[in-house]
């Protein structure tokens, strides 16, 4: 043990850019290598939005044809959550959970470099089938049948076979980096690192994983009985011989419903490490909001029909599902308020990830809200399948979920790379996307109410006005990431170097070097406190120049 | 100091309360003119949802606002170290448990009220399902007539049996139950009248009993609300709420006239399309062919 981590400590192996290149089995460099594709598929994803809204900009079609624009919108879905949202999570988690649990490695770390590498295989897959003659997917990231098994083209390679092939590989991926992520946390901690003292962070990775463990086969098998229909002329879903196409939206939703808390739920993690950091407080409810976690897993798998409720879904049903869906707003409920209450009476620091994190919070509240409504089955019968559920969603998956995401780069940075960001740059990147957001996926809310379908590529002149706004806050959005890429590079190459703890924050991650070392710690630390101990006397405060 | 604080809290409950039941009355405002019996319930729900929400929202976003504006870190010491309050979190599990089994509550109450859905053939469970027609049969003592949607890659038509009457518009009286049997020949399609505030999906091969009351007589749109491929966009079809005697006459002219093949913009926009400047040349499903109307 101690010869390799003497020799880990050597400079060479941390500053050569090249082993992020490689088929490295270091959970760190795994973790950057995920986030940083990640990116660049959120980038593909941002311009087909971007193209999207360029065509909604105006009542009439005049930038893309019909067939282009299915195809964007079902890849722009697509590419946003298989490989933006999942793998940026999967990214921070990968990094940041051996180091907040005191261990060396993750549990199992050439399954987790195989899981890696899948994403760039998806990825290229999926923009490659823009290429194919018969064209890409084109059925909406929901793929239902029998829209989804049409192939009007009749070559057995087409886009959604491509789609469908990818959906698989992602759905292994995630398969083998729960298994790594789930096995590491329960099997891999410090001495003295019992569950009520795991990070927040920590709690909601394994509840996210643990959900996609027990969900992600229904989707998997889905896409494969589908491409069975499509390629080999099955019928499992095709209502015109045997099959029941309902049967398709129950597995498809029984996932990717849940799915929204495996992208949330890191989200939470991340507000809830951040938000303490910077109002110098323990957070608010620490064990609450843990066990706030598993329950938001559990419940979430109990609700997947109230994406059904307009359809062929009996009376019953929609009652009984719109109970279960009620519920989940009492443990996010918890978690918005522990939030609340650890800002009250802070000293609180507007740096970058604090903004991000408040930020999304806010917005979170609002998608909150909105989630209630929606499960409210009249209400939802209005607006089902228009932009009022776009709009919701986008609150959570962007406003949320993807602030969330940059709060945690940010405030992870200074570990990740040894040096700091520029806190200019940084604000200005908060306030572009965060008036971006609003004015791009607000909107959406009256065009819904006012009865306006998605996915539709031209649409009745009385939804003009909202559509300019959101069209030009999409744009703005678009803009958005220009200041943070330009942050990103110009820092990591000459940023000021970074002490270990520039937060003073708590956390094992901030007691190693930064970056760490390839075995993470010099010695295995022993935890003896709970998390969260700002303001409390044995607190050893490392560098209180800082912050 | 202490008299100075209950004020602020005073105002600051006071001005939620009131934002609160305004924006629940501009609720109203926010959703198209209704034009259905079922819509004016939808409406209430979806105010009284707006008055909660706001009351949720500003409350927390009051919270967070105050402590932006007034607990700036003055130096980089810590805060008082405040782990937990086990009441405060009790309230807090506890409120939201009871708002929600109101929301329940009052929704189930209105989606009992509205009895749009009739009976799903692939689905038998006659217990929990309200019966059909009962109910309104008995009330009227007049049975009702039931028009066939038929849906189908991108089209709507509308079969009045009675008179063997095909239309491209779906014709209904005002201020009496209409009946819809909705069956699609091919994907999944939506039935979505956003002034009635009622919406169905229509499976292929099954057949499945919608109802509802239109009760405002004028010209709306139907639009499909299920992704159902390429010319999506552009299956939508005219709905008039008609006083009986427009509705009579149009429905014995409509029968006097001879059956032709419906215009339909897929079938233009598939032999035509229109030129973008970014332009895919993928193979599209072909519109079925379109309905043979009375027209
Ligand atoms: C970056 C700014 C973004 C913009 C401007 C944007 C815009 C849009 C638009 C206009 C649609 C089409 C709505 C429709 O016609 O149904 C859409 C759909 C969608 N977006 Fe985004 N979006 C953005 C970010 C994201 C992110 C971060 C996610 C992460 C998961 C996401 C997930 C989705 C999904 C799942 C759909 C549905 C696709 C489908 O209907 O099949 N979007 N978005
Ligand atoms: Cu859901
Ligand atoms: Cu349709």
């Amino acid at each position: 043990m101690t010869n390799i981590s003497i020799k880990s400590a050597s400079e060479p192996e941390q500053t050569d850019w090249k082993r992020y290149f490689s088929f490295s089995t270091d959970h760190k460099v795994i973790g950057v290598q995920y986030l940083v594709t990640a990116f660049i598929f959120f980038l593909f994803g941002g311009l087909f939005a971007m193209i999207i809204r360029a065509e909604l900009l105006t009542p009439q079609l005049d930038v893309v044809n019909r067939s282009l624009y299915n195809g964007l919108f079902t890849m722009h879905g697509t590419i946003m959550i298989f490989l933006w949202i999942f793998p940026a999570n999967v990214g921070l988690a990968n990094y940041l959970v051996p180091l907040m649990i005191g261990a060396r490695e993750t549990a199992f770390p050439v399954l987790n470099a195989i899981a890696f590498w899948l994403i760039p295989v998806v990825g290229i897959l999926l923009l490659f089938s823009f290429f194919l003659p018969s064209g890409t997917a084109q059925a909406g990231w929901w793929s239902y049948p029998p829209v989804s098994i049409q192939n009007p083209s009749g070559h057995l390679i087409n886009g959604e076979f491509i789609w469908l092939l990818a959906v698989t590989i992602s759905g292994v991926s995630s398969i083998m980096g729960g298994v790594n992520l789930v096995t590491t946390i329960v099997r891999m901690r410090a001495p003295g690192m019992t569950f009520f003292r795991m990070p927040v962070y920590v709690w909601t990775t394994l509840s996210a994983q643990l959900l996609q463990l027990f969900c992600l086969p229904a989707l998997t098998g889905a896409a494969i009985l589908l491409l069975f229909d499509l390629s080999l002329g099955t019928d499992f879903f095709s209502p015109f011989k045997q099959g029941d196409p309902m049967i398709y939206q129950h597995l498809f939703w029984f996932y990717s419903h849940p799915a929204v808390y495996v992208m949330a739920l890191p989200a939470f993690g991340v507000f809830s490490e951040v938000i303490p950091a910077f109002a110098r407080k323990p957070l608010f409810g620490y064990k609450t909001v843990a066990v706030s976690s598993l329950l938001i897993s559990g419940i979430s798998t109990l609700v997947w029909a109230h994406h059904m409720f307009a359809s062929a879904t009996p009376n019953w049903m929609r009652m009984l599902f719109m109970a279960t869906s009620m519920l989940v707003a009492v443990p996010t409920g918890i978690k918005v308020f522990a939030w609340t209450a650890t800002v009250w009476r802070g000293k609180l620091h507007f740096k970058t990830p604090m903004l991000f994190a408040l930020g999304g919070v806010a917005m979170f509240l609002f998608a909150g809200i909105t989630g209630v409504m929606l499960a409210a089955v009249p209400f939802d019968i209005h607006v089902n399948n228009t932009h009022f559920v776009v709009g919701h969603f986008h609150y959570v998956v962007f406003n949320t979920v993807s602030m969330a995401i940059y709060a945690g780069i940010y405030y992870w940075f200074p570990k990740i790379t040894g040096r700091m960001y520029s806190e200019g740059w940084g604000k200005l990147h908060f306030w572009l996307t965060f008036i971006g957001a609003n004015l791009n996926f607000f909107p959406m809310h009256p065009l819904g109410l006012q009865g306006m379908v998605r996915r539709i590529a031209s649409y009745d002149p009385q939804y003009t006005g909202w559509n300019i706004v959101a069209s030009l806050g999409a744009f703005l959005l678009g803009m958005s990431t220009l200041p943070f890429i330009a942050n990103m590079v110009s820092s990591w190459l000459r940023g000021r170097k970074a002490p270990n703890n520039p937060w003073n924050a708590t956390g094992l991650e901030w007691t190693t070097s930064s970056p760490p070392p390839l075995e993470n710690f010099e010695e295995i630390p022993t935890v003896t406190l709970e998390p969260y101990s700002y303001g409390e006397s044995h607190r050893l405060t490392t560098d209180p120049s800082s912050i | 100091m202490r008299t100075f604080n209950i004020t602020l809290l005073a105002i600051f409950v006071g001005v939620i309360i009131l934002t609160s039941h305004a924006m629940g009355q501009q609720a109203y405002h926010w959703l198209p003119i209704a034009a259905a019996a079922e819509a004016e319930p939808v409406g209430h729900l979806f105010s009284f949802l707006v008055t909660l929400g706001t009351i949720v929202f500003l409350s927390v976003m009051g919270v967070l606002v105050y402590s932006i504006l007034f607990y700036r870190a003055s130096d980089t010491s810590d805060a008082p170290a405040i782990r937990g309050n086990l009441k405060l979190e009790i309230t807090w599990t506890v409120i939201p448990i009871l708002l929600v089994i109101w929301i329940a509550g009052y929704s189930y109450n209105i989606y009992q009220r509205m009895n749009i859905l009739g009976s799903l053939p692939l689905v038998h469970l006659h217990l929990l399902e309200s019966p059909a027609y009962a109910e309104t049969g008995s009330s009227n003592m007049q049975p009702t007539e039931q028009i066939e949607v038929i849906a189908k890659q991108w089209s709507w038509s509308f079969h009045y049996p009675s008179q063997n009457v095909t239309s491209t518009e779906l014709h209904i009286r005002v201020n009496r139950p209409v009946h819809l049997m909705l069956k699609s020949e091919d994907v999944v399609h939506g039935f979505y009248v956003p002034n009635f505030r009622i919406k169905q999906d229509i499976v292929p091969n099954q057949t499945i009993a919608f109802k509802f009351t239109p009760n405002r007589i004028g010209q709306y749109q139907l639009h499909d609300s299920q992704f159902s491929g390429t010319y999506f966009a552009l299956m939508e079809a005219n709905v008039f709420v008609d006083s009986p005697e427009r509705y009579n006459q149009w429905l014995a002219q409509a029968a006097t006239r001879p059956s032709v093949p419906a215009i339909n913009p897929a079938k233009s926009e598939h032999s035509q399309p229109p030129k973008t400047p970014l332009r895919s040349n993928w193979h599209t499903v072909p519109p079925a062919q379109p309905p043979v109307v009375n027209k």
